[in-house]
C-alpha cells in the first residue's frame, strides 16, 4: 500500500465458508455394506482370510435361507419380537410417564432423580439372576429385564425433553387461561416429543441388546438362544446369521422411529 | 373495564426492580410504557396480567369486562409464542378450545379475526412458513379471537425489521380506529410510543418509578410519519430518558 509505484493487484477472495452440514445420502450406506461384504467374500475365497476367522457371507446367506425354508426362522423370531415388543412397551411407556412427572413436579424431581441416577449405571444384565428369582425363568423375567433396561434411559430423555420445552409457550398458555391439563397435553407434550423420540431410539437399541442377554438364559427359542447355541458349537455361519438378523432388527426399529418422527414432527424444518 | 395499579413494588431477592407505581389504565385508550432497559417494564406488564406476583401493591379491575370477552387480559408477546406444530388456524383454535368454543362457532371467529388481520390466505400455513411480521399478525389475531377487555403488549414489534414495524403499526392503528380497544403497550422504541400511545408513561431506571406521564392529544389516525408535533414529543421523551439510559447502561457494567 505504502509503496510509491504500487501496482494494483486483483485477486479473487478464496471461499472459506461451508461445511459442518452433513447430509444423509441413503445409497452410501448400502455401498459401504456391499463393499465390506464383497471384501470378506473375496478374502475368504482367495484365502487371505481363513475360514476360522470369518465365515463366507454367501454361506451365512445360505444358512439364513435354510433357516427361512425350515420355518425355524419364525419360530425364533416371533418369541423374540414378542419379548422385545412387550418389554420395550412397558419400559418406555412407564419411562415416559415418570419422565413427565419429573419434568412437571418438584416433589417427583427431588425424590426420583437421585433414584434414577443410581439405577441408570447398573448393567441390567447383571440383574438377570435376580429377575429370575423374582419372576421365574419364563417370559415374565425376560419382559422385566427389557422393560427395566429401557425404562431408565427413557426417563432421562423424557424429563430432559420436558425441561427444554420453550417456557414462553407455557407462559402463553397460562396467559390465555388454558387449563393445566391442556397446557400439558397441547404444549408440553408436543414440545417434548422430539426429545422423547430421540431418547426412544437409544432405549430400543438397548432393548435389543438386553433381549439377547435375556434369551441366553433359559430360552428354547429366540434369536438370542439361536446365537448362544451356534456359539457353543462354534458354528460361525449360524452365529453370523443370528447377528445379521439382530442388525436388521436394529435397522428396522430405527427406520420405524424415523417414520414416526417424520409423521409427528413434520412441523420442524 | 378500567385497570388501576396501586402502589406496585417488586423485588427479586434483595434487588428492588420497581417502586410505588400508581397508574390508571382507562378503557378504550392505549397506554405506552417506556423506560431504559432493566427498569422492569416487562415485569410490570406481567404483574398487570397476573403472570407474576408483585411484592407489594395490587392491580385492581374497575367494572366488569364485557360479557362476550373470553379472556379479559390477553397478551401479545415479543417472540410471538406460536405453537410451531399447529397451523395458523390451529394456533387460534387452541385458545378457543379451552373455553368450550369449537366447531362452527370457532370457525366463524377464526374467519373473522383472520380477515381483520389480512391473514385469510394463510389459514393453513405453519408458523415456520411465515415471516416475522406475519407471525406477529397471527399472534394479534389470536388475541383478538378471545375478545380481550385489555390487550397487554410486550414489545410486540421489537423483533421485526423497521419496514414491517411501520406496516404493523398502521395495522394496529386501523384496528383501533375501527374498534377502539384498551391496551398497555410496553416498548423501548419512542417512535412506537408516540405513534400508538394516548398517554406515555416514562419509567426511571432501576428501581423503576414513574418519572412522567405524557399525554398526546392527536388522534391516532392523524399521526403520520414525520409529524412535527410528534417529533417534538419524541424529543421530549428522549431528553427525559437519555440520562436514565446512560446511567442504566453503566449500572449493567457495574454488576
Amino acid at each position: 500500500m505504502s509503496n510509491s509505484n504500487h501496482v494494483t493487484t486483483e485477486k479473487t477472495i478464496d471461499f472459506r465458508g461451508g461445511g459442518f452440514a452433513p447430509k444423509s445420502k441413503k445409497w452410501l450406506g448400502f455401498v459401504v455394506f456391499f463393499f465390506i461384504l464383497a471384501f470378506i467374500e473375496i478374502g475368504t475365497r482367495v484365502g487371505f482370510i481363513s475360514n476360522l476367522t470369518l465365515p463366507r457371507p454367501s454361506d451365512v446367506f445360505t444358512t439364513f435361507l435354510e433357516l427361512w425354508e425350515s420355518g425355524l426362522l419364525w419360530e425364533h423370531l416371533i418369541p423374540s419380537l414378542t419379548r422385545l415388543f412387550v418389554g420395550a412397551s412397558i419400559g418406555s411407556s412407564l419411562g415416559i410417564c415418570v419422565g413427565i412427572l419429573i419434568g412437571l413436579f418438584s416433589l417427583a424431581r427431588g425424590s426420583l432423580v437421585p433414584v434414577i441416577a443410581a439405577i441408570f449405571p447398573i448393567p441390567k444384565i447383571a440383574l438377570l439372576p435376580l429377575f429370575v428369582i423374582w419372576f421365574g425363568i419364563d417370559e415374565t423375567s425376560k419382559y422385566a429385564l427389557i422393560a427395566f433396561g429401557t425404562f431408565t434411559p427413557t426417563v432421562v430423555a423424557t424429563y430432559g425433553a420436558v425441561d427444554n420445552v420453550d417456557r414462553s409457550l407455557i407462559r402463553m398458555g397460562q396467559s390465555f387461561s388454558l387449563s393445566w391439563f391442556s397446557i400439558v397435553t397441547k404444549i408440553v407434550l408436543p414440545g417434548a416429543m422430539p426429545g422423547i423420540l430421540s431418547g426412544l431410539r437409544i432405549s430400543l437399541a438397548i432393548a435389543i441388546i438386553l433381549l439377547v442377554a435375556a434369551e441366553m438364559l433359559g430360552a428354547e427359542y429366540g434369536i438370542g438362544a439361536y446365537i448362544l447355541e451356534a456359539g457353543s458349537l462354534y458354528n460361525l455361519e449360524r452365529l453370523f446369521t443370528g447377528v445379521a438378523i439382530l442388525s436388521i432388527l436394529g435397522v428396522s426399529v430405527s427406520a420405524t422411529i424415523g417414520m414416526v418422527e417424520n409423521r409427528l414432527l413434520d412441523w420442524r424444518t | 373495564m378500567d385497570l388501576r395499579l396501586q402502589g406496585i413494588g417488586h423485588q427479586y431477592g434483595s434487588m428492588e426492580i420497581m417502586q410505588d407505581i400508581n397508574l390508571d389504565i382507562p378503557a378504550g385508550k392505549i397506554v405506552c410504557i417506556v423506560g431504559p432497559s432493566g427498569c422492569g417494564k416487562s415485569t410490570l406488564l406481567r404483574i398487570i396480567g397476573g403472570l407474576e406476583k408483585a411484592t407489594s401493591g395490587r392491580v385492581i379491575q374497575i367494572g366488569e369486562p364485557p360479557s362476550e370477552s373470553i379472556n379479559p387480559l390477553t397478551y401479545i408477546f415479543q417472540d410471538f409464542a406460536l405453537l410451531p406444530w399447529r397451523t395458523v388456524e390451529g394456533n387460534i383454535s387452541l385458545v378457543l378450545e379451552d373455553h368450550g368454543i369449537r366447531g362452527s362457532k370457532a370457525n366463524a371467529i377464526i374467519t373473522d379475526v383472520l380477515a381483520r388481520t389480512k391473514l385469510t390466505d394463510f389459514r393453513k400455513a405453519y408458523p415456520k412458513q411465515l415471516s416475522g411480521g406475519m407471525k406477529q399478525r397471527v399472534a394479534i389475531s389470536r388475541a383478538l379471537a378471545v375478545k380481550p377487555a385489555v390487550m397487554l403488549m410486550d414489545e410486540p414489534l421489537s423483533a421485526l425489521d423497521s419496514q414491517t414495524r411501520e406496516l404493523l403499526m398502521d395495522d394496529l392503528i386501523n384496528l383501533w380506529t375501527r374498534e377502539p380497544f384498551t391496551a398497555v403497550y410496553v416498548t423501548h422504541n419512542l417512535n412506537e410510543a408516540v405513534r400508538l400511545g394516548h398517554s406515555i408513561v416514562v419509567l426511571s431506571r432501576r428501581p423503576g418509578k414513574i418519572r412522567e406521564v405524557v399525554d398526546i392529544a392527536t388522534p391516532l389516525a392523524d399521526r403520520k410519519l414525520g409529524d412535527v408535533e410528534l417529533e417534538r414529543q419524541q424529543e421530549h421523551l428522549w431528553n427525559l430518558m437519555r440520562e436514565e439510559a446512560v446511567e442504566a447502561d453503566k449500572e449493567l457494567i457495574d454488576v
